[in-house]
């Protein structure tokens, strides 16, 4: 975030694994660790909760962060704030530039509201969260509302709120450094039914580093 | 299967369907929805009152609304924002969520006419009446970081007063998700950073309720965060828990859009 710090290189990285499209992830970081997230083929939105390591009823809270931020998007710089007000992340570096974090995630149910019951039967980020939370012991119970990197959602002066084409490219990537140990749980968006996705979703890339301070 | 169509037939479909869907969710939607309810309108029946209760400034109340039965929540100073979460009575694993509303219905400006949605895609709370049209559903109530950054010391707030309430219930924080707070007039600027409005506040101001299914609420009548005048200009609030009319096939809250009119489908099948 300062700018100061050595460039991350690949070749440095303690895991890489790539995420086929509309499939969960999760890992620990410890604190100082570094994931970035690389939106692979462009145009695909993922969806991340965060929760404590040690007390996971510790977790993200959007409202929290954005009312410390005193803005509604996620960018470069923004502290990820758990819902006992603690900084559990920030974003450390962004070739992006637009996330969100106020447009929840796709469920069947929701999908089934919005664009028809038809919809009901198709893979959602909640399936994908329900799956990968219960590895930790945790259910439906522990999902809040998420973060939407690489999701282009702006909302205007009158409260208009429209999920529109995302605006990463290729290769695009934002990076997240841990402020404590957290688990890390990403649904890599399968919604077809808006542009979040490009109507198509694609793999995304996760890289993790270590803090530079266990690298000397 | 001649007739399959290809993965880009599928996708522009689908994008057409969006643009649909956009289009009379932001433009033909907002213009039939009805007018704010006047200070001096809307008086409830007196049969129809179950029960009423002040919940004085820093406090907290939890209410247990059958379907069919409305909230009257009024800030009687001008001075007071009421956060608000619930749950399915019978459930509460499905509960209010914010996001899903404000996504349903194209829109995080919430007035009379719109409608609070569950994680289940089901309708939990109609704005059957509303005087304000300005409310929050994007920053969240206080919290004892926010308080203590604000004053200097930790003062009673909405996210203790949220804990302490589902503890009664044998709930936890785990149970807590982001929460809408009624006479908080939060707007954005185009930048996205969050504005006060404090001119859209009013002594008397009301919001009535109408819950869609059986649900326990609670409300936490405490200064929003970006009140400037907080927190000793916050003041008492009335609840007023009635027998709501039954809602007429045109119901303005049941028949706003696509969306809305399927939200409540899938909500009446829980009791038919």
């Amino acid at each position: 975030m300062t700018g100061l710090a050595a460039p991350l290189l690949i070749s440095d990285a303690a895991y890489s694994h790539d995420i086929p499209a509309e499939r969960p992830w999760s890992r620990v970081l410890k604190q100082g660790q570094t994931l970035r997230i690389i939106d692979s083929e462009g145009q695909q939105a993922v969806d991340a909760l965060l929760y404590a390591a040690d007390d996971p009823a510790e977790r993200y809270s959007s409202q929290d962060t954005l009312r410390v931020q005193g803005s509604a998007y996620v960018e470069l710089g923004t502290r990820l704030v758990s819902n006992k007000g603690r900084v559990m992340a920030h974003i450390s570096a962004d070739s992006c530039g637009r996330h969100d974090t106020s447009a929840g995630c796709c469920s069947c149910e929701s999908n089934a509201v919005r664009f028809g019951e038809a919809t009901k039967y198709q893979h959602a980020c909640r399936e994908n969260f329900i799956l990968e939370l219960s590895k930790h012991g945790l259910t439906k119970r522990d999902i809040v509302a998420n973060l939407n990197f690489f999701m282009n959602v702006p909302i205007d002066p009158s409260g208009a709120f429209t999920v529109v084409d995302g605006i990463s490219a290729p290769g695009n990537y934002v990076d997240v450094t841990a402020d404590m140990d957290v688990l890390f749980v990403i649904s890599n968006c399968p919604q077809v039914n808006n542009p979040c996705n490009g109507f198509n979703p694609t793999p995304i890339r996760v890289v993790i580093w270590d803090s530079p301070e266990d690298l000397t | 299967m001649t007739t399959a169509r290809t993965k880009q037939e599928i996708s522009a479909a689908n994008r057409r369907r969006y643009e649909e869907l956009r289009a009379a969710g932001q433009e033909l939607t907002p213009k039939g929805l009805p007018e704010a309810t006047a200070l001096d309108a809307a008086p409830i029946a007196p049969g129809a009152i179950i029960s009423r209760e002040h919940v004085p400034a820093g406090w907290y109340a939890t209410v247990r609304l059958r379907r069919g039965e409305a909230l009257r929540i009024v800030d009687d100073s001008g001075r007071s924002s009421v956060s608000l979460i619930g749950w399915r009575e019978e459930d509460t694993s499905e509960r209010i969520n914010c996001a899903d509303t404000v996504k349903v219905q194209w829109s995080a400006a919430i007035s009379k006419g719109r409608v609070i949605l569950s994680d289940m895609g089901r309708v939990l709370l109609s704005l059957i009446e509303d005087t304000s049209g300005a409310h929050d559903i994007m920053v969240g109530g206080s919290t004892p970081a926010s308080t203590l950054a604000a004053f200097g010391a930790t003062t009673r707030n909405t996210q203790d007063n949220l804990l302490s309430a589902a503890a009664k219930i044998g709930l936890g924080l785990r149970d807590i998700p982001p929460c809408v707070t009624f006479f908080a007039p939060v707007s954005l600027d185009a930048e996205g950073r969050f504005l006060w409005n404090s001119d859209r506040k009013r002594p008397g101001d009301f919001v009535d309720l109408r819950a869609e299914m059986n649900l326990v609420v609670v409300l936490s009548n405490c200064a929003h965060p970006l009140d400037p005048a907080r927190p000793s200009a916050s003041g008492p609030i009335t609840l007023i828990r009635y027998r709501a009319p039954p809602p007429a096939p045109d119901d303005p809250c049941r028949t706003t859009s696509p969306e809305i009119v399927r939200a409540f489908e899938f909500t009446d099948r829980l009791y038919t």
